[in-house]
């Protein structure tokens, strides 16, 4: 074994070394970048991704993709927002507990699809993706819920909270990450859903129910996506029909992958995945930094997934020779 | 009434082949939506106004027919809809530019077809599997339009180039002879030549098709590099049609795309399907987008029934596979 492969193997190391190499670059660029002031635009860019992440990296591990999961965000953040112009004085709590389960009921439909039809998920999402995107406007009737109708208590969640005034929804979506990881590796259910991600026969011989952890991969995915509209609502303080979370779940796909998570399924870590958002929020922030005009971001983070994606599978094709498996 | 049908198509293997297919479905649906429409407005019965309608949906269509082998051959090709925005951008920017008509028009196919063939090598060479590296290259093409062209609307164009949607021969719009013709030359291809059944082959079973000496991955290649051509083709037609070009045109049409080809009966998993029902598949989706928009459903609106038919022809495609041919 080459020192290369090892350093292939360790998959964070890799995404870790490249965004210290960006950022000492984006650095020595422009000084300007390590101002507090846009290591905090950083943080308050990937909460949402990142808690979007979560779900879809374990969708992903469990070998399928969800790619409905901005049209998802978008119903849950006008769901809340219509009930915002109603009862001004909703608490955060009950608006998380009904994002969540608007999402969870979404990811569920998504996943019943899947598992009930045994069809490739990309397909079944690219259907629900525009049958949930169509729900937005039909509940919303086209209109856009505005500043003035998210109250207070919701922006300010995203803003600043008591502890050391961290913004709320960094500090949430900490927690969700951190209960990802404890879930993916030390229960019961995580090691399952590896199991099923690696191989789906396998798993149900040895007596896992593949269906069952496949819908709860896409329900906690879509609930995920759900409380990312809450977290919408509060940042951006408005919902559109047409531009909310439109495109974001290949953002939120960019950043799994190249997290290292495996599209055959079966590896993946929340720690790369995180490292992988991480770098797509650092790029996002550097771009304006180093004179780099917006309108490349799409085309770079598009490069970005077709890199890591021909490296992962290099990646396999190496550990297939390693281990003397490989006659294709 | 029902079960002496059913005991007697178990009886008749070969009847039921040929009577339990999608294809029917397809029949079925367009006859159903037809008549429906009829009910709406009676400029449904009208040829000339269903022809109408068509055009807008002829580029779809075109893709949708190569989209079809791809999906036979047991691949799937999404980046079909960034790819005729690129290939719109590069026209319009290579004309803008000062190159003149035909060579930016030659300008666009090529790049269509160097991206069509960028996702073939990195499907065939590396293994990566088609729906999500596709989507990888969805993000990577449209982005590319997008730095391109940024916000701008690249027009300009001489009057004989704009508005082939406006030229007819009959009654018959110049675009829905191209799509049939096309439909028609591919469906023979595939139907009655030795390439159309090796495509078959390959979608039934890769291992076995490459141990029968068919060049699998040559094949694929071709059929990922041709798809891009189409795109450019289509991405051409497009800005004739808008007098236009921009980046975020044909966003979302692959659920359109998708639609057709399943509406069709084209096996998700491979190695079943035909022109025929994406052809027929094609008509559906016109009908359908023409009447939803005479009862003046929004387009959004719309995205909901579009989205929801997508999933029922998958699930209905895949039950009649599994009942008529067990």
């Amino acid at each position: 074994m080459t020192l290369f492969d090892k350093f292939l193997r360790i998959r964070e190391l890799g995404i870790f070394s490249i965004i210290v190499v960006f950022v000492i670059v984006a650095a020595i660029i422009d000084p300007r970048f390590m101002t507090l002031d846009s290591w905090r635009a950083v943080f308050l860019a990937i909460p949402l991704i990142l808690v979007m992440a979560m779900g879809q990296m374990m969708v992903i591990i469990c070998r399928h993709v969800d790619i409905s999961i901005g049209s998802i965000l978008a119903f849950s953040a006008i769901v809340i927002g219509l009930l915002y112009i109603q009862f001004p004085g909703l608490s955060l709590w009950l608006s998380l507990i009904i994002t969540a389960f608007v999402g969870l009921v979404m990811g569920l439909i998504n996943g019943f699809i899947v598992t009930r039809f045994n069809v490739h998920s990309i397909i079944v999402t690219l259907g629900t993706l525009s049958l949930y995107r169509g729900l937005v406007f039909i509940v919303s009737g086209g209109r856009q819920i505005d500043r003035n109708d998210i109250p207070e208590h919701v922006v300010s969640f995203s803003q600043t909270s008591f502890l050391f005034s961290i913004p709320g929804i960094l500090i949430f979506s900490a927690i969700i990450v951190v209960i990802t990881h404890l879930v993916m590796r030390h229960s019961v259910l995580g090691r399952e859903i590896y199991a099923t991600g690696s191989n789906p026969v396998a798993a149900h011989l040895k007596g896992i129910n593949v269906t069952k952890v496949t819908l709860f991969c896409f329900g906690i995915c879509g609930m995920l996506a759900g409380v990312a509209g809450l977290f919408y609502a509060s940042r951006f303080g408005y919902v559109n029909p047409g531009v909310t979370g439109v495109g974001i779940e290949f953002i939120v796909i960019a950043g799994v992958i190249i997290g290292g998570t495996s599209i055959t399924g079966g590896s993946g870590s929340v720690l790369g995945t995180f490292l992988g958002i991480l770098l797509l929020g650092i790029i996002n922030v550097a771009l304006p930094v180093l004179n780099i005009p917006g309108e490349f971001q799409k085309a770079i983070y598009g490069l970005i997934i077709v890199v890591a994606l021909a490296l992962d599978q290099l990646i396999i094709y190496r550990m297939k020779k390693l281990s003397g498996g490989i006659n294709a | 009434m029902l079960k002496t049908i059913s005991i007697y198509l178990n009886e008749n293997p070969t009847l039921r082949y040929w009577i339990i297919r999608p294809e029917w479905v397809a029949v079925i649906l367009l006859i159903i939506s037809i008549i429906s429409s009829i009910q709406l407005s009676p400029f449904f019965a009208d040829l000339a106004f269903i022809m109408d309608s068509a055009t807008p949906y002829v580029e779809y269509g075109l893709i949708a027919i190569i989209l079809t082998l791809i999906i036979i051959s047991g691949e799937i090709d999404l980046s079909i809809a960034s790819m005729i925005a690129l290939t719109a951008v590069i026209f319009g920017t290579a004309y803008n530019a000062g190159l003149g008509m035909p060579i930016s028009m030659l300008i666009a196919l090529f790049s269509g077809t160097l991206c069509g063939l960028f996702n073939g090598i990195l499907v065939t060479q590396l293994q990566i599997p088609s729906i999500i590296l596709t989507i990888g290259t969805l993000t990577l093409y449209r982005g590319i339009a997008q730095s391109l062209a940024s916000d701008f609307s690249l027009g300009g164009y001489p009057s004989w180039f704009i508005g082939i949607d406006y030229r007819y021969i009959g009654i018959v719009p110049i675009p829905v002879i191209i799509f049939t013709v096309f439909a028609i030359v591919v469906g023979f291809f595939l139907s009655s030549t030795i390439y159309g059944k090796q495509l078959y082959l390959i979608g039934t079973n890769p291992q076995t098709a490459k141990y029968s000496g068919i060049k699998v991955d040559r094949i694929k290649l071709l059929l990922f590099t041709l798809s891009g051509l189409v795109c450019g083709i289509a991405g051409v037609l497009t800005t004739s049609r808008l007098a236009v070009a921009r980046f975020n045109m044909a966003t979302g049409a692959e659920l359109e795309i998708v639609l057709m080809v399943m509406l069709g009966g084209t096996y998700i998993f491979g190695g079943r399907g035909n022109i025929f029902g994406t052809f027929i598949a094609f008509w559906i989706v016109v009908i359908l987008r023409a009447g939803l928009n005479v009862a003046r459903i929004k387009i959004e609106s719309q995205l909901t029934i579009l989205g929801a038919m997508l999933i029922i022809a998958i699930i209905l495609t895949n039950y009649i596979y599994s009942k008529s041919q067990k």
